[in-house]
């Protein structure tokens, strides 16, 4: 089994009007390599993108930026904003902002990710963030019904991979990345090393590659 | 006396740690709080970006570099790539809350997301500190939205507060044109109900004592009628009130 | 911080009446020395047990496992997603224990929603069966699904490979298992390991229990099946 491509079939896979997940918090743990490259195919537009935050960069090459200042973009779907510019093009009406907070993001991908129809958290009880949403009271304590939140691809990024997809994080820069992978219908990881399979030991793997369709080797990190 | 607002909060707010304590500090003031943790008192950091045990942190060079290339050669190098060494010293791949390369203590753990804020909403942290923008007398807490402003987003402060074993919140007690932060009923989109344990001013600290607001320690030069004075929520006073310590600016 | 306490001790912190959580699937990953020590206090009783299954693989073996604490009547409930286990059953079959099944998946999911923090969670597991018995049904998206609520314990006794003084621990291949949830979801966590070591020697992304979940650390040189 080798799901080795090259990155440029691997970001074949998106296709316009896609929801699109991408690892990381801020720029740690986060695909850049794959974002570069999506940012350089403009017709891959209509995207609804689902991460930790925006990355607030002020490069233009960077991260997001590409995919935005393209008009790639229609949705952000993120717990922390603070981008000028998609601000700016938001405060156009050109893209469309929804925020989550932070630990039911994360929960909700994991709850698609895991099959569950739904589940009750009691964070946001109260606030906006349960606009719309069943609040029920459960042994005493007020809960807000959070759904799964899936996506068509997700890219996730890891420090080292084996063919077959099975990973290793670095310290923090796992985040988001192995809860995303198990969301999404297809899903991409770059990798800064590239191993055979066997080369790393069964329980040191973290993300297992069944979730993983398609490995990129990208020995550059980029930040 | 002239006081040093920040620090008198912060060096207020780590009279609350316990030995053993594991905490989330938000950005800021919260984090200040972290140097005034007295001898003795062992706490383990918890960051939202996935680990728990904090021994510093370093401004990673990358943010000031504005060549492409130039970053990413910083980004690979071997100094920032220590697999092995690299929670002692720096590493490219551990940040914290706010995006700098954490330095990570010795018995740290690394983690997920959703490992993360299972520790928060789980209950697990025994406190989470976080600024505040208004504190209401049902102990409801705004801190995330300034209406008309620009939305940053609530980040992890939602969860963060919802499974607390304690909500401590580090806050100016009125902001600088006079209008009061502890409110009869807060005016900004509400981060989450009922939930703060806690308020440490530069002037007093509150506790929600049977549900009432109740100044439990006052700063030098304050009296019930000045604080009651600047505050729009109706302040309670415990029979025994502390003095607060300050720091001098 | 040392949370490392010898297994008299850290046995103590078992009170009558408890629900305790017990890792392990089957013996793998289990903790067979604090599971033994336990049924030397038939004084603690009254317990409702959770775990993967009833270790009926050891039914022959009065000393290990469950058996102790189920011969001296420590248990009154059972919760297993796997029973099999004849002595039990005879026992349930006079009345003595009473026995709760609950689908393995979703055994492991209430644990970690406790752990969690969450009120409850719905899962497409067991709809239509006799798992669904008095539970909420819904239809989301044209799917139904089943209401699940949080498991917690009072108390959870799990196994590790390698742990440091603080509780941060590494398990040997499949013997994570239920560790990790039941760790989230004890109010109280006594952890067993085979190695223990000082805090540092573990590297932090190494670490698959996080220390903070874990409230004593029991160094065990012998492992036991």
């Amino acid at each position: 089994m080798n799901k080795v491509i090259d990155i440029k079939a691997a970001v074949d896979k998106i296709k316009a009007g896609d929801r699109l997940m991408v690892g990381g918090f801020g720029n740690i743990g986060a695909p850049m390599n794959l974002l570069y490259e999506l940012g350089t195919r403009p017709e891959i537009n209509h995207l609804t993108t689902i991460s930790e935050d925006f990355h607030s960069s002020g490069k233009e090459w960077q991260s997001f930026n590409p995919m935005l200042l393209n008009g790639q973009v229609d949705e952000i779907i993120v717990s922390f904003f603070g981008h000028k510019w998609a601000q700016e093009k938001m405060d156009k009406g050109e893209v469309k902002l929804t925020l989550v907070p932070q630990g039911t993001l994360a929960e909700r991908i994991r709850a698609a990710g895991a099959g569950l129809g739904g589940f009750y958290t009691p964070t946001g009880v109260g606030t906006i963030a349960a606009e719309g949403k069943e609040v029920r009271e459960i042994n005493g304590r007020k809960y807000v019904l959070e759904m799964p939140l899936s996506a068509d691809v997700a890219i996730v990024k890891a420090w080292k991979a084996d063919r077959m997809g099975n990973a290793i994080f670095n310290y923090t820069a796992q985040n988001f990345n192995t809860a995303m992978a198990t969301a999404a219908t297809t899903v991409i990881l770059e990798c800064e090393v590239l191993v055979e399979p066997g080369e790393i030991r069964p329980d040191e793997v973290q993300l297992p590659g069944v979730f993983v369709d398609y490995v990129v080797h990208c020995p550059m990190a980029r930040f | 006396m002239a006081i040093n607002k920040r620090e008198t909060i912060a060096k207020n707010i780590a009279r609350y740690f316990n030995d053993g304590d594991f905490i989330n500090l938000g950005v800021g003031i919260p984090t200040q709080s972290a140097n005034y943790i007295p001898d003795g008192i062992e706490v383990i950091l918890h960051a939202e970006s996935g680990f728990a045990g904090q021994d510093g942190a370093i401004d990673p060079p990358w943010y000031h570099i504005e060549e492409r290339e130039d970053i990413d050669a910083e980004w690979n190098a071997p100094k920032w790539n220590d697999k092995e060494k690299g929670w002692l010293q720096g590493h490219k791949d551990i940040c914290d809350a706010t995006g700098k390369v954490a330095i990570l203590s010795k018995g740290a753990c690394c983690f997920d997301s959703v490992v993360s804020f299972m520790m928060a909403r789980g209950g697990h942290l025994d406190a989470t500190v976080l600024g505040g923008l208004q504190v209401d007398e049902e102990g409801n807490l705004s801190n995330w939205m300034v209406p008309g402003k620009n939305i940053p987003g609530m980040g992890g402060a939602m969860d963060l507060v919802a499974g607390a074993k304690k909500v401590i919140v580090a806050m100016e007690f009125a902001s600088k044109d006079g209008a009061p932060k502890l409110l009869k009923k807060n005016t900004f989109p509400l981060t989450a109900l009922n939930v703060v344990s806690v308020v440490v001013t530069e002037r007093c600290v509150i506790e929600f004592i049977d549900g009432k607001m109740t100044v439990v320690a006052m700063a030098p030069g304050w009296t019930k009628e000045t604080l009651q004075a600047d505050a729009e929520a109706t302040l309670h006073f415990a029979d025994v009130i502390d003095v607060m310590p300050v720091v001098e600016a | 911080m040392n949370k490392v306490v010898d297994i008299k001790t850290a046995i103590d912190a078992v009170k009558p009446g408890d629900t305790v959580l017990v890792g392990g699937f089957t013996n793998i990953g289990a903790p067979m020395n604090l599971m033994y020590e336990l049924g030397k206090r038939p004084e603690i009783n009254h317990l409702t047990t959770v775990s993967e299954d009833f270790h009926y693989n050891a039914e022959d073996k009065p000393w290990q496992g469950f058996n102790p604490m189920l011969l001296q009547g420590q248990i009154d409930h059972i919760i297993v997603s796997f029973f099999g286990h004849k002595t039990a059953q005879k026992m349930m079959d006079e009345g003595k224990v009473k026995l709760t099944l609950v689908p393995q998946g979703t055994l492991a999911e209430r644990l970690r929603a406790a752990g969690a923090g969450l009120g409850g969670f719905y899962t497409p597991t067991g709809v239509g069966t006799v798992a669904e018995e008095g539970k909420e049904v819904r239809e989301i998206n044209g799917r139904k699904y089943v209401l699940e609520m949080p498991l917690p314990g009072d108390v959870a006794l799990v196994k590790c490979w390698k742990a440091d003084r603080m509780g941060n621990a590494i398990f040997n291949y499949t013997a994570q298992n239920f560790n990790f949830a039941m760790a989230t979801a004890g109010k109280t966590v006594i952890l067993e390991c085979e190695e223990l070591v000082e805090p540092g020697e573990i590297r932090p992304d190494e670490v698959q229990l996080p220390g903070v979940f874990v409230d004593y650390v029991v160094h065990c040189k012998e492992a036991k099946f």
